[in-house]
């Protein structure tokens, strides 16, 4: 069985108003299916409003599903006592760096969902310590996060949950609110956290470029998945990106307004270096 | 305006008083209050300098700095003299105009200054000396025993720390949002008292909005990291009393019998 797997999932946001009758229906997820094998890298894209993070919130049970079914590291999302051990599973890292550091210290910080599970305080202090380690932040261990940048603010996070000792790490928008060099510190953590120890990654973004790592990528429009493949499968497909108002890399576009020119050049080009390869062989 | 906010103010430095279990001083300091207010002739109030001067000492915190928190108080310190010098019915010892000073009201404003003083600079020393994480800690610790009469004791400590650490990010927005509102033509400024409250509420209304914002925000990154309430938690760093906690004890305790014994005097 897969880690994650959601069948027709649903879920609704009711408006009410104070006679309790419904005024309005939002589908945020439209009978989604999704499939994350153990060690993945997969992302989530999808412009605002398409559902991604209402998906995102469902992996970590703080949505629970309107309809169809959810089963996450083999527990069934819906039963009410797989919850916390669902949440320790996947670890969850948010969009605004500020608004999910609880201490005021980075060493507290990261101690704190060790410490919701009740672990011993030996182990605690490893953990803290390795997982600080992993994100390449332990020389900060006795800062205070209100002097740390918006990346390291965010690769704290990480170590948070990391030192939770998850299966998987569903990280929603984590670069939406950094500059480009923080976006690349996290986004180098994250890869080195699944490459290196084979953790299971749910990137949600809607940075194209942030995607071209992961193993596979989802694409969401009105709570529905409306393209799922490997990111060159993804990417060589320009104008269906472009009909979900989401922008294909600079590079995948150069090399598709070039090929559209009348140029020999392959399908789904993602990096640089490939157009430059492929560029060399037409001349 | 807002960075002169000194709350939760600590002062790093290695010393024995830093170095102390917060609920050893969260105790003293306890002690110490209630010993300002028992002494009543010039043998206490040796006893109470004494002591003062000595943690003072002790703790490495210099004299200067402990007294820039007085600044605070100077309004009620002079309310206080002036009511109690006028005011105190006794012996006359100078009067003018229809005002008449008392021997009584002398003393009383001398002693009521002096212990207001104290009070300040004694309960500095333990905000200074404690980070505010482990002063939480040591209230926590301390006032468990109220959990049996459902006081949520976890659940208070929690919300302090969470207010300390969001402290500065909230004094930063305030000032963001003032500086978006200036430049839309905002006058925070000029105006009387009740024009410049008036002035407050297009500061105010996106602050309190951010706000809860924030705190929907972080109740959901807490819960996503297993955060239930303070039932089968452990912690990271938990208090344990060394030998130097009972020495300090031991100290207390005798201060206090010495303030207690000098009011025979």
């Amino acid at each position: 069985m897969n880690f994650i797997e959601a069948r027709k999932l649903v879920h609704e946001y009711i408006r009410r108003d104070e006679e309790d009758n419904v005024e309005s229906i939002l589908t945020a997820l439209d009978g989604v299916d999704l499939d994350v094998k153990q060690g993945e890298f997969v992302a989530v894209l999808g412009h605002n409003g398409s559902g991604k993070s209402t998906l995102a919130k469902h992996l970590n049970v703080l949505l629970a599903p309107g309809g169809g079914t959810l089963w996450v590291d083999g527990k069934d999302a819906e039963d009410a006592d797989n919850l916390w051990a669902i949440r320790q599973s996947t670890g969850m890292v948010f969009q605004n760096p500020d608004n999910q550091i609880i201490a005021s210290v980075v060493e507290e910080d990261v101690g704190f969902g060790p410490e919701n599970i009740g672990v011993p305080t030996a182990e605690i202090l490893k953990r803290v310590e390795k997982s600080l380690k992993s994100v390449g932040m332990i020389q900060y261990r006795e800062h205070s996060p209100n002097r740390l940048s918006g990346g390291q603010k965010q690769r704290v996070a990480i170590a948070g949950v990391m030192a939770m000792e998850p299966k998987c790490i569903v990280l929603d928008e984590p670069t939406a609110m950094l500059d480009p060099n923080g976006r690349r510190e996290v986004l180098e953590a994250v890869e080195q956290l699944n490459r290196e120890k084979g953790m299971t990654v749910i990137l949600i973004t809607h940075y194209m470029e942030e995607v071209t790592g992961a193993d596979r990528v989802y694409v969401m429009d009105n709570g529905k998945v409306v393209m799922q493949g490997t990111p060159r499968a993804i990417f060589s497909q320009v104008d269906t990106l472009k009909s979900y108002r989401l922008d294909v890399p600079q590079i995948t576009l150069l090399a598709y307004e070039l090929r559209k020119a009348g140029l020999a050049i392959p399908e789904g080009i993602l990096t640089r270096q490939e157009l430059v390869e492929a560029l060399c062989r037409l001349y | 305006m807002l960075r002169d906010i000194t709350i939760g103010q600590y002062y790093p430095a290695e010393s024995v008083i830093h170095k102390l279990d917060p609920r050893t001083k969260l105790m003293a300091t306890l002690v110490y209050i209630l010993s300002l207010f028992l002494f009543r002739n010039v043998a206490g109030f040796a006893a109470v300098t004494f002591w003062l001067l000595l943690v003072i000492r002790m703790s490495k915190v210099p004299f200067g700095y402990m007294v820039k928190g007085l600044k605070a108080i100077v309004i009620i310190l002079v309310i206080t003299v002036v009511f109690n010098l006028f005011l105190t019915p006794g012996e006359t010892l100078i009067s003018f105009w229809k005002l008449r000073i008392t021997e009584e009201g002398l003393r009383n404003a001398v002693f009521m200054t002096v212990r207001l003083i104290y009070l300040i600079l004694g309960s500095s020393i333990l905000t200074l000396t404690t980070t505010p994480n482990q002063l939480t800690d040591g209230l926590e610790k301390s006032l468990k025993p109220l959990n049996k009469i459902h006081v949520p004791v976890h659940e208070i400590a929690m919300m302090m720390s969470i207010a300390l650490r969001f402290i500065p990010i909230l004094i930063e927005e305030t000032d963001k949002i003032m500086k978006a509102q200036l430049a839309r033509g905002a006058d925070f400024e000029s105006g009387n008292l009740v024009k410049k409250a008036k002035a407050m509420v297009p500061l105010l209304v996106p602050l309190f909005i951010s706000a809860f914002r924030r705190a929907n925000d972080l109740a959901l990154a807490m819960e996503a990291r297993c955060y239930h309430g303070g039932e089968g938690r452990t912690k990271m760093k938990p208090l344990k009393y060394k030998r130097v906690d009972f020495i300090v004890y031991l100290a207390v305790a005798g201060y206090f019998a010495a303030v207690i014994l000098l009011r025979r005097f």
